[in-house]
């Protein structure tokens, strides 16, 4: 019984038998930038840009192999003096918009943005007329029962 | 209100539903197509992976002749699957540049004299820059490059059987 246990903590230990390379991470990839303000920049960077590996995750958040070599770009860029948006930039013309979680505005996606501006001016429309018109006709039958 | 005014919120409820069901039952695809195609190799320059094959840069993709440039791993297993077919291309001719992506160089060269060593030259890369180069997202891919170092083509995946001839074909376009 107890063997069984151990046996499967054991078990918990072993490497998947999923592919995964044996090398050490990219220098950069778990270790952060001695100054923090490159580190914060790098960071914030890093959550907005997505894993091309586990999709739905950030390379800040993956453990991806991949993902760690992107962190390593990241700050070995941002430690050079490189700009955060440029490095995205450097990105999306490799991988296209769907690399960065920061959506940006495009021939394709001004739509998104000029929405809800345009929604909000047409209910601040409607409402103007629905409400001048209740006005005016209260203002009628308040008349009417005088 | 008028009368047919009623059954909108159904219609309404039938539209949604009809986009949700077809998102469930034809998943989106997953595949990351590079933004590079049409656009020059970025340069680089990387060290020898195995001792008996020379390292590969960008100088070696612009001598006017069009290749393959394959990106790899020992530790990845649809590059098994597609090493004969690669095999099968540099029999016809195609000279085929590696690059072993976060690989050790004893893994390599088991990996080469298991499965074959269909490579002009292999490089190493332990940190996937090359990858971040080609917008290539994932091992095993292949790009076509023609000779003057422009990418014209990206196969993303293994190579199998039914890919060979297409494979040919974007290399004579690229010509």
């Amino acid at each position: 019984m107890i063997r069984g246990i151990i046996l499967l903590l054991l078990a918990l230990l072993a490497p998947p038998l999923a592919a995964q390379d044996t090398l050490p991470p990219a220098p950069y990839a778990y270790k952060q930038l001695d100054d923090p303000v490159k580190e914060k920049a790098a960071q914030d960077l890093m959550m907005t840009l997505r894993c091309l590996t586990c999709q739905s995750q950030s390379i800040a958040d993956s453990d991806a192999p991949m993902a760690g070599d992107m962190r390593n770009q990241v700050r070995a860029r941002i430690a050079a003096g490189e700009d955060p948006e440029a490095i995205r930039a450097w990105l999306i013309e490799r991988y296209g918009d769907w690399v960065s979680y920061r959506p940006q505005v495009t021939a394709m996606t001004w739509p998104l943005f000029a929405a809800p501006v345009v929604l909000l001016l047409l209910a601040a429309v409607i409402a103007r007329k629905r409400f001048g018109r209740e006005k005016a006709a209260g203002a009628k039958t308040a008349r009417g029962k005088s | 209100m008028k009368h047919w005014a009623i059954w909108l919120p159904l219609a309404m409820f039938g539209v949604l539903f009809a986009v949700f069901a077809s998102g469930l039952l034809a998943p989106a695809d997953r595949t990351i197509a590079s933004q590079m195609i049409g656009k020059p190799l970025p340069a680089f320059d990387l060290p020898q992976a195995v001792p008996d094959r020379p390292a590969v840069s960008l100088a070696n993709f612009t001598d006017g002749k069009p290749r393959l440039l394959n990106v790899f791993a020992s530790w990845c297993v649809p590059c098994v699957a597609e090493a004969p077919y690669l095999a099968q291309l540099a029999n016809a001719g195609v000279e085929i540049n590696g690059v072993a992506i976060r690989d050790r160089q004893p893994d390599v060269a088991a990996f080469l004299l298991r499965n074959g060593n269909p490579y002009a030259r292999i490089g190493a890369d332990d940190v996937s820059k090359i990858q971040f180069d080609l917008g290539s997202s994932g091992v095993p891919e292949t790009f076509v490059i023609d000779g003057k170092g422009i990418i014209t083509y990206q196969h993303i995946g293994d190579i199998r059987p039914e890919h060979v001839s297409m494979i040919l074909q974007k290399l004579k376009e690229a010509q």
